[in-house]
């Protein structure tokens, strides 16, 4: 059915669907849109949230939209704070679906963000390819050996 | 590991994200779409309002939807959105940036979805209406399909509302425009959005016009489209557009179209998946018997002698010889 051969991961016929947001009072959306336009040209079909998103928002997002992957963009240094929170929300929503950051965050609290539950951390000047490349690979990591919609 | 029934009974008892998986299965197609729609067959009775909501690309129409939205869930409805926005031809992707506009306004009063075209216009036609119902069985209504009006796919996918909405913005172009065979056609209610800009009231002078001239030349029918004045960033005139599609779906209950309405639906829907089987049908004769283009290729063959061949052996069953 699908047009997007670059999209799809082993098991799955749909393009993968990507919720992308910010979450709280971190204006700097630039970055955001700039990726949003990256997954497309992988063949992603994103979800734009855009600006001010809660935990609450996006999980609503991820339920009525079927997201395989969040990805969020954080550039205030909230990152440590609100990674838990996500992936306890997450958690709490019953949901499987793992979570890509990339922002200003620094090497040293990418094992930390890991050990949290983060699928994987994107850091400012990573390619377009290396954008794809992991949120595809946070699909993939999910998913197991398990077929698309479990 | 998660079976369709048991999707729809969770969907069913309010749970958001079964809903969101049976959305899936059916906007894929198949065999799994095919199991959900059979399912909800019996679900459906056609009843919840269907509003199409279309215009040019920019014109405000997520951020009106947004605040319409919010005026059904305050008069006791149970809103679900159905936003179509086009897939990269090239690559697949797409950005779906409706919900962001409704998101603020309608908070979660809504259950919305973002539909991506995928490049099959024939498989939007299906999972367009088969997500409708998905909705109703769910407990719904009123339904609001939400597309861009650039093309015939877009008109097609309002033709499945009961109300059609039209949004124009100032600076459309002048009557000429206003005059050209399209979209404006199709608009049981106008909308004039960006009303607080400059021009909004030529926008509306102009559209007054076509619709006199559908009088003039006996085309239009009995109903004239409402033109509203509205301004979607703060909210302002959505109540009368609510109004509008209210008076719309009152003209069509008196007057029996809604009942004509639903039915020309029906036998669209099929007219499209029949049309749909016969498109895989030639693709896959294409492509498995690759020979019958020989002579076309070769120029011997103009393409329509081949292709009225083709069509030929293909309708009538016949073996390719």
């Amino acid at each position: 059915m699908t047009d997007s051969p670059q999209a799809a991961v082993a098991g799955r016929t749909a393009p993968i669907r990507v919720v992308l947001a910010k979450l709280g009072l971190d204006g700097h959306d630039r970055g955001l849109k700039v990726v949003a336009r990256m997954l497309r040209d992988a063949g992603m079909e994103v979800i734009y949230l855009g600006l001010r998103q809660t935990t609450d928002t996006v999980i609503a997002a991820v339920e009525q939209e079927d997201a395989d992957v969040i990805g969020l963009s954080m550039h205030n240094a909230g990152h440590l704070a609100l990674a838990p929170r996500i992936v306890q929300a997450v958690s709490d929503a019953g949901l499987d679906v793992p979570v890509v950051i990339g922002g200003i965050v620094p090497e040293a609290d990418v094992s930390a963000l890991k050990e949290m539950g983060i699928s994987a951390v994107l850091h400012p000047g990573a390619s377009a390819v290396a954008v794809g490349e992991a949120v595809r690979e946070a699909v993939r990591g999910s998913l197991g050996d398990q077929p698309v919609h479990d | 590991m998660t079976e369709p029934g048991d999707l729809l009974e969770r969907a069913i008892a309010g749970e958001r994200r079964a809903l969101g998986r049976l959305l899936s299965l059916v906007e894929q197609g198949g065999e799994a779409a095919d199991e959900v729609a059979e399912m909800v067959h019996d679900r459906t009775p056609g009843e919840a309002p269907v509003i199409g909501v279309t215009g040019a690309p920019g014109t405000g129409k997520s951020t009106l939807v947004g605040h319409l939205v919010k005026e059904m869930a305050g008069t006791g409805g149970q809103p679900a959105v159905l936003a179509v926005d086009p897939s990269s031809p090239l690559t697949g992707g797409a950005i779906l940036g409706d919900r962001i506009r409704m998101d603020g306004v309608a908070g979660g009063r809504a259950f919305i979805r973002s539909m991506a075209t995928r490049g099959h216009a024939g498989g939007l036609a299906l999972a367009v209406p088969a997500a409708l119902r998905l909705f109703e069985a769910c407990g719904f209504g009123p339904l609001v399909v939400e597309t861009v009006g650039v093309g015939q796919v877009e008109v097609d996918v309002t033709r499945t509302a009961d109300t059609t909405v039209v949004l124009v913005a100032p600076g459309m172009g002048d009557a000429v425009q206003a005059n050209k065979a399209g979209l404006l056609e199709v608009a049981d209610v106008l909308v004039v959005n960006k009303a607080d800009r400059p021009g909004a009231d030529d926008t509306r002078r102009d559209l007054e016009h076509m619709l006199d001239l559908g009088r003039i030349t006996g085309l239009a029918q009995d109903w004239r489209p409402n033109i509203i004045m509205t301004t979607a960033t703060t909210g302002t005139g959505a109540d009368q557009v609510q109004n509008a599609i209210q008076a719309h779906r009152e003209h069509l209950t008196e007057t029996g179209q809604l009942e004509a309405r639903r039915r020309s639906r029906i036998h669209q829907e099929v007219l499209d998946r029949v049309t749909q089987e016969l498109d895989a049908a030639a693709s896959q004769y294409l492509s498995t018997q690759p020979a019958v283009l020989t002579e076309a290729l070769a120029g011997r063959s103009t393409p329509a002698a081949t292709a009225a061949k083709i069509s030929k052996r293909l309708l009538s069953n016949q073996p390719p010889s």
